[in-house]
């Protein structure tokens, strides 16, 4: 569960004050499907980053499941990226020397995971994204719609109890992002929360829930049920 | 995170900047093997003077002719003296210092030996019976050179073991005539063992009556004189004697050198070792700059890979991790890039003694270490920096978004 209150963040650009983020209050239980909408530089970025932690907001407060994530240091949000949150990226950002294997084991290797076992857990997830044929393949020889599955499968493989994307189809034609879409929102059924932040009105409308956003603050926030339901389970 | 993991993840990371890791690997090889390499050298050239001088005693005094000023220096090997040193003042000192046992006056130089169609360009020695019992030489067959007065040639001589089967092969030396320039000289007796205290030298000489070689040689003054020194005086104090008696001799002029080996020794000794440190540091600086080197090639990397941190950083990497794989890379290339420099240095060393034997190359162990150690010390420090910057970076910057 994420609770997010009084959450304001600016940037300097120069003497110019941005306020990406303007006083935000955002309550998400987990197994949640939202989509975060909003024109370029209303600040959506930035609110992903900070609920991943990656960002940290100038004041205001930021629980999840019930850590208060101010309090901690640099290494304890290191700790907690690693263990509760997933990070699908637009450019996917595999490390091109390694194979789609080595790209999913990766968040297992750096935790210290044993080979053996690491091999066992990403096994399931290259099965379970249908790309175990492509397992030794390096990115450069994967299409993007494989690259991005590669990406969802780091992502999972630490068990995230939130997974957030970043325009996860922006880089995809509408075939292989369909397929990720639906990648995605199958995990959201067995129980992840999922965040997507996203330009695209038809991914965006898939979700139960749409957060829009202008100039840093929340402008509207609803939910929404819909044919994303109806359409996934068919 | 694992160091198998480690290890293989920077592999892979070299392994895709093929150029620039083969690059650091030379520089810092190079570095150590030049380390290796000059502390060989330096080490050869002491190995080489103390050999030179380890056959004699503590008890044995030299005097060459030739005077240098400053005490601790190199006493002149080559007699460059205004005045030589002669027969009859050796004679004088045999007589008149009562702290000297036997004296050996030395006459050396070059010279073809033959026999039959045999010829060998050989060491040729004259001195006397005494020169045998200083240096403690063994004899296999025949005996020593005879117990002459000092003015006193005659046409007999003593072979070292190498010469003997140069001249002889397996065949008898002992009354046979060899020749050396115009003199003929008979063999009376042939040196045991291959004189390994002395380097091979020894082994390849000819030793004649110090008047007889004198007479072969044209020449009036002595190369060297070795004396022993009685039981129960002391070194110094003969020293000091000989010294001053030379000067009564010489009207007064200091025109010799007369030292204790052993306190000759010490001060070679010293000496070369500084030698050997000296060299060893510049070669020491080489690896400094590798460092240096080390230090670019990391910033590149660090700032090539900056996607891939701000990744390893949003999957959980805490900033100690990332430093250590920057880290862990710099310290691999240079551990690789020292065994590398410090094999190359061995062999180049092998490659030295092959070709110069008679010089002891060899790398002591500390220069081993201490080469390997400053290649891989100085890569961490260089590379910490970069390392950190790496550790630094803030994830949503890295990503290159915001």
């Amino acid at each position: 569960m994420i609770e997010v209150s009084g959450v304001n963040k600016t940037f300097y650009l120069g003497d110019s004050a941005v306020h990406a983020l303007d006083n935000i209050n955002l309550r998400i239980e987990q197994g949640d499907y939202l989509s975060v909408m909003g024109p370029s530089g209303s600040g959506k970025s930035t609110l992903l980053n900070m609920l991943g932690l990656l960002d940290r907001p100038d004041d205001g407060s930021y629980c999840l499941n019930g850590v208060d994530t101010m309090s901690l240091n640099e290494n304890e949000r290191a700790r907690l990226r690693r263990e509760q949150i997933g990070f699908v990226f637009q450019s996917y950002h595999l490390i091109p020397r390694l194979t789609a294997r080595e790209n999913i084991e990766l968040p297992l290797m750096l935790a210290g995971v044993a080979a053996k076992q690491r091999h066992a857990e990403v096994a399931v997830i290259l099965e379970k994204l249908d790309i175990a044929r492509r397992a030794h393949h390096l990115p450069n020889q994967l299409s993007g719609g494989e690259r991005q599955r590669v990406a969802i499968g780091r992502s999972i493989v630490m068990k995230p109890s939130i997974l957030l994307a970043d325009e996860p189809t922006g880089n995809l034609d509408t075939r292989s992002g369909t397929e990720v879409t639906r990648i995605l929102e199958d995990l959201n059924r067995e129980g992840i929360t999922l965040l997507v932040v996203t330009h695209d009105n038809n991914m965006g409308d898939r979700a139960r829930r749409h957060v829009r956003m202008l100039d840093g603050a929340i402008s509207s926030d609803h939910m929404h049920q819909q044919q994303g339901e109806a359409d996934a389970a068919g | 995170m694992r160091l198998v993991d480690l290890i293989r993840y920077t592999i892979l990371a070299l392994r895709r900047q093929r150029f620039r890791s083969v690059m650091l690997l030379i520089a810092v090889g190079l570095g150590v093997g030049a380390v290796i390499v000059l502390t060989a050298l330096g080490e050869g050239a002491r190995g080489y003077v103390m050999g030179e001088f380890a056959f004699l005693g503590k008890d044995t005094v030299v005097m060459f002719p030739g005077r240098k000023e400053t005490t601790g220096g190199m006493p002149p090997i080559t007699g460059s003296a205004a005045r030589a040193i002669t027969l009859e003042e050796v004679e004088v000192l045999g007589r008149t210092i009562p702290g000297l046992t036997s004296l050996a006056p030395m006459v050396m130089g070059n010279g073809p030996v033959s026999f039959g169609s045999r010829e060998r360009e050989s060491i040729v020695v004259g001195t006397t019976a005494a020169f045998f019992t200083i240096r403690q030489l063994q004899i296999a067959q025949g005996s020593a050179l005879p117990d002459l007065a000092l003015s006193e040639g005659k046409s007999v001589a003593v072979i070292g073991q190498k010469l003997k089967t140069e001249l002889f092969d397996n065949r008898r030396a002992i009354g046979q005539w060899v020749r050396l320039r115009d003199y003929r000289f008979r063999v009376i007796g042939v040196l045991a063992g291959s004189g390994d205290s002395f380097g091979r030298d020894l082994s390849e000489a000819i030793f004649v009556p110090v008047a007889s070689a004198q007479s072969v040689f044209n020449v009036h003054g002595l190369f060297r004189v070795m004396m022993k020194v009685r039981d129960n005086y002391r070194v110094e104090e003969v020293k000091t004697a000989v010294s001053e008696r030379m000067q009564e001799l010489h009207e007064g002029e200091q025109d010799v050198t007369v030292v204790s080996p052993d306190a000759m020794l010490s001060t070679f000794d010293d000496i070369l070792r500084a030698l050997t440190l000296g060299v060893a540091g510049i070669a020491a600086i080489s690896l400094v700059v590798a460092g240096i080197l080390v230090m670019n090639v990391t910033l590149m990397s660090v700032k090539q890979r900056t996607a891939e941190i701000g990744l390893l950083k949003a999957i959980g990497a805490p900033a100690a991790q990332v430093r250590t794989l920057f880290l862990t890379e710099a310290a691999l290339i240079a551990t690789a890039g020292a065994l590398l420099g410090m094999l190359v240095g061995r062999l180049l060393v092998a490659a030295g003694r092959h070709l110069y034997p008679s010089i002891p190359f060899a790398t002591p162990a500390w220069a081993m270490w201490a080469g390997f150690g400053l290649a891989v010390g100085t890569a961490l420090v260089f590379a910490w920096l970069p390392a950190q910057q790496a550790a630094r970076l803030e994830p949503v910057d890295a990503l290159g978004r915001r």
